[in-house]
């Protein structure tokens, strides 16, 4: 019963998110209803026994992605008068393809109802249970080279956003550590011999 | 009584969605970015329901990989934006033709 109302109640939250993330005008509304429908997805997913993914999908999508694209979004200059604006000349085709994915997911979902509801999910964890500790015990022995090569992604992803947007402004003053270690007295001071002029 | 094919439905009602957002929201590159992040949290979410159901904890640990890349994947997305916009002053998708589309 409550899993229910837990399960209606967050539902309908997250599918009134994901229409304002398509339908808002203002990107800054969008991001902050995909934000809303981290959140009631992470409930939701709480309710699956996911609590390690859930707690993830929080702390990495709404406190790490989420927060990068509100920051793009300052960033840029996005003029909203050019936003509005009715439809894209690509609207009946979106709807068309809407229409055919919405047929065939439901013909997937819908014509077997009967078949689906016979699959019962396994009883509820006893209290004692860590959903964190039976994932790590998988993801550091059988996943271990995925998880590995995921770090590996990680890091290509930072040297690849670093590089893309590092900027060299010429005329710029930086200090060269490596040309002020190597310098030498003789490069720096030049000592002249000249004559001494005479006052006449 | 809540079952798969009540958590199937919610998940594909969110891709469909998500959809619908990338043809609507021709003209901002941020709004498509965000609906693929709302896409991918679609399949997310088939994984993890069918984790549950069929018992099997391996596809919670294929959400952790798909998170990790798309979080790869929208730091590059957004970093390539950020480059766009100092290059062309725009991020409306009708002003990035320069390759004839």
């Amino acid at each position: 019963m409550i899993e229910s109302v837990i399960f209606y109640f967050f539902g309908a939250v997250l599918v009134v998110a994901a229409v304002g993330v398509i339908t808002a005008r203002n990107p800054v509304h969008s991001a902050m209803f995909l934000v809303l429908s981290f959140v009631t997805s992470a409930f939701l997913w709480m309710l699956l026994e996911a609590e390690f993914l859930a707690i993830v999908l929080v702390l990495v999508y709404v406190g790490a992605v989420m927060v990068l694209f509100l920051f793009v979004i300052m960033m840029l200059d996005v003029d909203l008068e050019r936003l509005k604006g009715g439809f894209t000349r690509y609207a009946p085709l979106g709807f068309a393809m809407v229409a055919v994915v919405v047929a065939m997911l439901g013909a997937l979902v819908w014509s077997r109802t009967a078949e689906m509801s016979a699959i019962e999910a396994p009883p509820r964890a006893e209290a004692g249970y860590s959903n964190t500790e039976a994932l790590g015990a998988v993801l550091y022995t059988d996943y271990v080279y995925p998880f590995e090569l995921a770090a590996v992604i990680l890091l290509v992803a930072i040297v690849a956003a670093i590089t893309l947007t590092i900027r060299r402004r010429p005329g710029l003053k930086v200090q060269d550590v490596a040309r002020q270690v190597a310098v030498r007295s003789r490069d720096r001071v030049r000592i002249v011999r000249m004559e001494a002029e005479k006052d006449e | 009584m809540i079952g798969l094919p009540h958590y199937l439905t919610l998940a594909a009602l969110i891709f469909t969605l998500s959809i619908a957002g990338i043809f609507l929201n021709r003209r901002n590159v941020i709004l498509l970015l965000m609906c693929v992040e709302l896409m991918l949290l679609a399949v997310n979410f088939n994984f993890v329901i069918l984790s549950r159901y069929l018992g099997d904890i391996s596809g919670q640990v294929f959400v952790f990989f798909i998170l990790t890349v798309a979080a790869a994947e929208s730091a590059i997305g957004l970093a390539l934006l950020v480059v766009l916009f100092r290059s062309r002053r725009s991020v409306h998708v009708e002003d990035l033709d320069a390759m004839k589309g």
